[in-house]
């Protein structure tokens, strides 16, 4: 055994795979997280984010590779014997004990005498000071989960896993939920590995985000930058939404690339650009909804220069309030997609109206364009 | 036998659930299930060969017996007691189809209009299960007691003369005929009838009944088309569990039936414990097993397994 | 014609009434004539009120002694069946292994046969092997039989169980003995609870069993048949109507307690 108060308690995959049979689960993948570090594995599900997150927890043997919590190799250690701990999906609160003996259970079995005050005070930080001796059915989602939360916390772990903690709970509850885990995690500084399918839920709460598919990791960074700029088309779809423009490279222009789509040119940052940019070859090019500006095609000309433009027509609108959301039908795209502020509405912009589509070139991103440009479209929805 | 769980067993080996979790200990299932396995292989399994070995052997009491492979046996039981078998199947079969008739009004009433009176009416069920059966079974000769109210009543109805007129009564008497006996049948099985009942007819939606109201059913109908359906897991174990024990049962023929009412049960308690011819009774009790289990095997096949739970 | 569509809807209910009424009745003759003073050796007819029965329950000979026959056998088959039913119940539910359809089979068959069959068998085996018949033999018959019946009812708890709470019992530190009687064994106990007493019920009333391999030994059943044949005392009834009162109180008492927790708790 290495000494326990190793300063350096990061979580190290090295290798790590699973499969089943024929089915392979997780390929072998290296991961670090920090310690100390609120990090999600984000994908849809059968993506191998939960069989990664349970053999880190010691439920699931890999098939390769080795896990290390700081230099301790525990890959051999069964579950009981690893200074980790989980909250489940569905919490698995014991329904044969009280809130109480649900939250004393882990320092039970590691034979503290005396758990009355560390159970306590772990009730109050997740405030059911009150239920104590209720029984897990008698508490609503939202409180159970809590109770979830303190029966891992209280053990002190080294690191908590989260497999779809919020999963059960209504939307309102959810965000309140998000905030009040966030909040525990900066309390207690202990490494929270959280496993979602919900991007928002990952973006909001994690400071580090692996986008996990088909048993890899696609992409990993911190939220905004995993938003900004995608480095496959399923990172693209999957977090948020992306619209794709097949482009061929036409020349150079500073540190921009010029290319043609359609009958225009648009202009991308080479920096943003993911795929081979030599001259004739093909790019994905990538813009967010809300980065696009709309403007009816009779006042195509106060548009400023400088901006990537399309021309289009309405295809459909729908007022949601904060925004109103059109889709485009654009020679180079169709089903183009709009997110406009409900700052000053156009009243021309109705559907069948001819408009002019403009952005700056700064928020374009582009993509190697062998890929599906669909992909991660049906997961996300 | 009696019985008082809630969800009444089932009857047929269920079909494989969500896969079980893999273990690492790889003898373990094994060692769990020996001492239990090896119980009903030496006090259940193997009782069996010896019947099929003993309906084989001639002999007799103070000589011994020994395999002679006399299949004769099967064939002079088969003709000697062929009316206890056909009895049997009659009789067990009337009252599986009357405690259907009575036992379903019952199991609706339970799942779907007792209200707060649900758990009290389960415990009626249940409770007489307490008193021994037989016991219970004695009471029927005081209910059935020749020149008492009840067959009073009936003569006076004239419904002794249509029974009789069916060769289940003779005369004026009730007792020691074949209407005893099935009544004591349906008596001392109906809560076997009502529990399975009960159990499949609870799982369904009420919301279902609401929605067939909706779309233009009337009551019968919604009966008919959806309910009835529905709870056929309940029946199908419901029967085969009424069936298999009154097709084997000797007691109410004994304590309710004559000499006219026995069934094969009788007889091969009878060759078994009072004339000890082995032989023929292990016979009879092996044609009986081979029956039921071809009756069974049929009958769930036709009513579809996947449904029975 | 409201009594007419009065009836109509309310038919199901009166049908269900009547077949309650016949299930019943004959428990209510049992009560009602433990308290009769019978004049022949039979207790059929109605002769007068008495508390004779009530006062000495114990006053036939043998029958107390073979009430106490059928607690004992009742008491170790119960434990023997629950014990056994239990280790077959978590194999089958919680591994995978060869021959799956075979034990599921051989589970299910002893509830598929009629008594008479395995009654019948079972002698021949017992003849065959020169058993002495008597307590020991009356014991293997009834574990055998209720053992299905167990497996039955621990099954359909442990396999409505949700693994994750052995996994999170070992995420929380605790072995796989401690994950075993901490969590398994107490989430497992209604299912085992009610197989024990289904166990339990099933063997005090076994009568066809119990006759074929019984040799000379007398069971309370055994006594009610045989006094059938000689003569039915009324303590026959006594203890019957006691037994009935027994368990509704019973059962009257703990759905009260679980009432009072359930109240407790909201």
């Amino acid at each position: 055994m290495t000494n326990q108060t190793d300063p350096t308690g990061d979580v190290r995959l090295t290798g790590i795979s699973k499969t089943y049979g024929a089915f392979t689960a997780v390929h072998p993948l290296d991961l670090t997280v920090p310690q100390g570090s609120f990090f999600a594995l984000l994908g849809a599900s059968g993506c191998g984010k939960t069989t990664t997150l349970r053999m880190i927890a010691g439920l699931e043997e890999p098939s390769s590779g080795t896990v290390f919590l700081g230099d301790q190799d525990v890959t051999a250690l069964p579950p009981y014997k690893r200074p980790v701990n989980t909250v489940f999906q569905s919490y698995a609160l014991f329904p044969h004990l009280d809130i109480f003996e649900n939250v004393a259970f882990g320092l039970r079995r590691r034979g503290w005498k005396s758990v009355k005050k560390q159970v306590e005070e772990m009730l109050d930080l997740v405030q059911l000071g009150e239920q104590a001796r209720k029984k897990p059915h008698q508490l609503s989602g939202g409180q159970q989960q809590r109770v979830a939360v303190a029966r891992a916390l209280i053990n002190h772990p080294k690191v908590l896993l989260l497999d779809e903690p919020l999963g059960a709970l209504d939307l309102k509850l959810r965000r309140q939920m998000q905030l009040e885990l966030k909040r525990i995690q900066t309390e207690v500084g202990i490494t929270f590995i959280h496993v979602t399918h919900d991007q928002e839920e990952a973006m909001t709460m994690a400071d580090t985000v692996a986008v996990m598919n088909a048993g890899r990791v696609e992409q990993l960074g911190t939220p905004a930058d995993l938003y900004e700029n995608p480095r496959t088309t399923f990172v693209a779809n999957f977090l948020g939404t992306s619209n794709f423009i097949e482009a061929e490279v036409d020349s150079k222009s500073g540190d921009d690339i010029v290319l043609k789509a359609g009958g225009g040119k648009l202009l991308l940052p080479e920096a943003r650009c993911g795929a081979p940019t030599t001259t004739g070859g093909k790019v994905l090019v990538g813009v967010r909804p809300e980065k696009i500006s709309l403007t009816h095609a009779d006042d195509a000309g106060e548009i400023p220069e400088g901006r990537n433009r399309i021309t289009g027509r309405i295809a459909d609108s729908s007022f949601i309030g904060v925004s109103t959301q059109y889709v485009v039908d654009s020679p180079v795209c169709a089903d183009f997609e709009v997110y406009a502020q409900n700052l000053d509405r156009d009243p021309r912009l109705v559907p069948g109206a001819e408009v002019v589509l403009h952005w700056n070139p700064a928020h374009t991103f582009g993509l190697d364009a062998t890929q599906d440009a669909d992909a991660g479209v049906e997961e996300a929805a | 036998m009696s019985t008082l769980t809630e969800a009444p067993p089932p009857l047929a080996p269920e079909a494989p659930g969500p896969k079980p979790p893999k273990r690492r200990g790889r003898w373990t299932p094994y060692w769990l299930l020996l001492p239990g396995i090896l119980w009903l292989l030496v006090f259940f399994a193997l009782p069996m060969v010896y019947q099929a070995s003993t309906s084989v052997q001639t002999g007799s009491l103070e000589e011994g017996y020994k395999v002679t492979w006399h299949f004769a046996t099967y064939w002079d039981a088969l003709s000697a007691y062929w009316p206890q078998f056909v009895r049997s199947v009659l009789y067990a079969g009337t009252a599986t189809i009357l405690c259907l008739l009575l036992g379903y009004p019952l199991a609706y009433l339970i799942a779907f209009r007792a209200g707060r009176w649900r758990n009290l009416i389960m415990i009626l069920v249940i409770a007489p299960f307490f008193t021994s059966f037989l016991i219970r079974t004695l009471a029927w000769k005081t209910i059935l007691a020749d020149g008492g109210p009840l067959v009073g009543a009936l003569n006076t109805l004239h419904v002794l003369d249509v029974t009789s007129w069916l060769g289940l009564t003779a005369g004026d008497r009730v007792l020691a005929t074949p209407l005893a006996v099935i009544c004591g049948l349906t008596y001392n099985f109906l809560p076997f009838m009502i529990l399975p009942l009960y159990t499949s007819l609870e799982r369904i939606d009420g919301r279902l009944h609401e929605a067939a109201g909706d779309l233009y059913a009337r009551p019968w109908t919604t009966f008919r088309k959806v309910t009835f359906p529905l709870s056929m897991p309940g029946v199908v174990s419901g029967t085969l569990l009424t069936f298999i024990p009154a097709a084997g049962d000797y007691v109410n023929a004994d304590l309710l039936g004559s000499t006219d009412t026995r069934m094969v049960g009788n007889v091969i308690q009878t060759q078994f414990l009072r004339v000890l011819d082995y032989p023929t009774a292990a016979a009879l009790s092996f044609i009986l097993m081979a029956a039921i289990l071809l009756m069974v095997t049929l009958y769930i096949r036709r009513s579809g397994t996947e449904d029975l739970v | 014609m409201p009594f007419v569509n009065w009836l109509k809807r309310n038919l199901v209910v009166i049908a269900g009434l009547l077949t309650l009424a016949y299930l019943l009745l004959p428990n209510i003759i049992v009560t009602v004539f433990s308290f009769n003073k019978p004049k022949g050796r039979f207790n059929y007819e109605w002769q007068q009120f008495s508390l004779d029965a009530w006062k000495d329950p114990c006053g036939v000979s043998d029958l107390c002694g073979s009430l106490s026959v059928s607690l004992q056998i009742a008491f170790w088959a119960t434990l023997g069946a629950t014990l056994l039913g239990t280790l077959i119940a978590f194999a089958l539910v919680r591994y995978r292994f060869r021959a799956r359809g075979a034990v599921n089979s051989l589970i299910f068959l002893p509830m598929a046969m009629p008594e008479v069959v395995m009654a019948a068998s079972l002698l021949t085996l017992f003849l065959n092997m020169g058993a002495q018949l008597g307590f020991w033999t009356i014991l293997i018959a009834h574990i055998m039989f209720c053992l299905s019946f167990v497996v039955t009812a621990v099954k359909a708890r442990v396999m409505s169980m949700d693994p994750k709470l052995e996994e999170a019992a070992r995420d929380l530190y605790a072995g796989p003995f401690q994950t075993f009687v901490r969590v398994t064994l107490p989430i497992a106990a209604p299912g085992i609870a009610a197989g024990a007493l289904l166990a339990f019920a099933l063997s005090f009333d076994d009568f066809i069993i119990t006759n074929f391999n019984a040799g000379s030994t007398l069971t309370f059943p055994m006594f009610v048949w045989g006094s059938a044949q000689r003569g039915t005392p009324v303590q026959i009834n006594v203890i019957g109507t006691a037994m009935f009162v027994v368990a509704v109180l019973f059962v009257l008492a703990s759905m009260a307690v679980g009432h009072r927790r359930n109240r407790q708790k909201a």
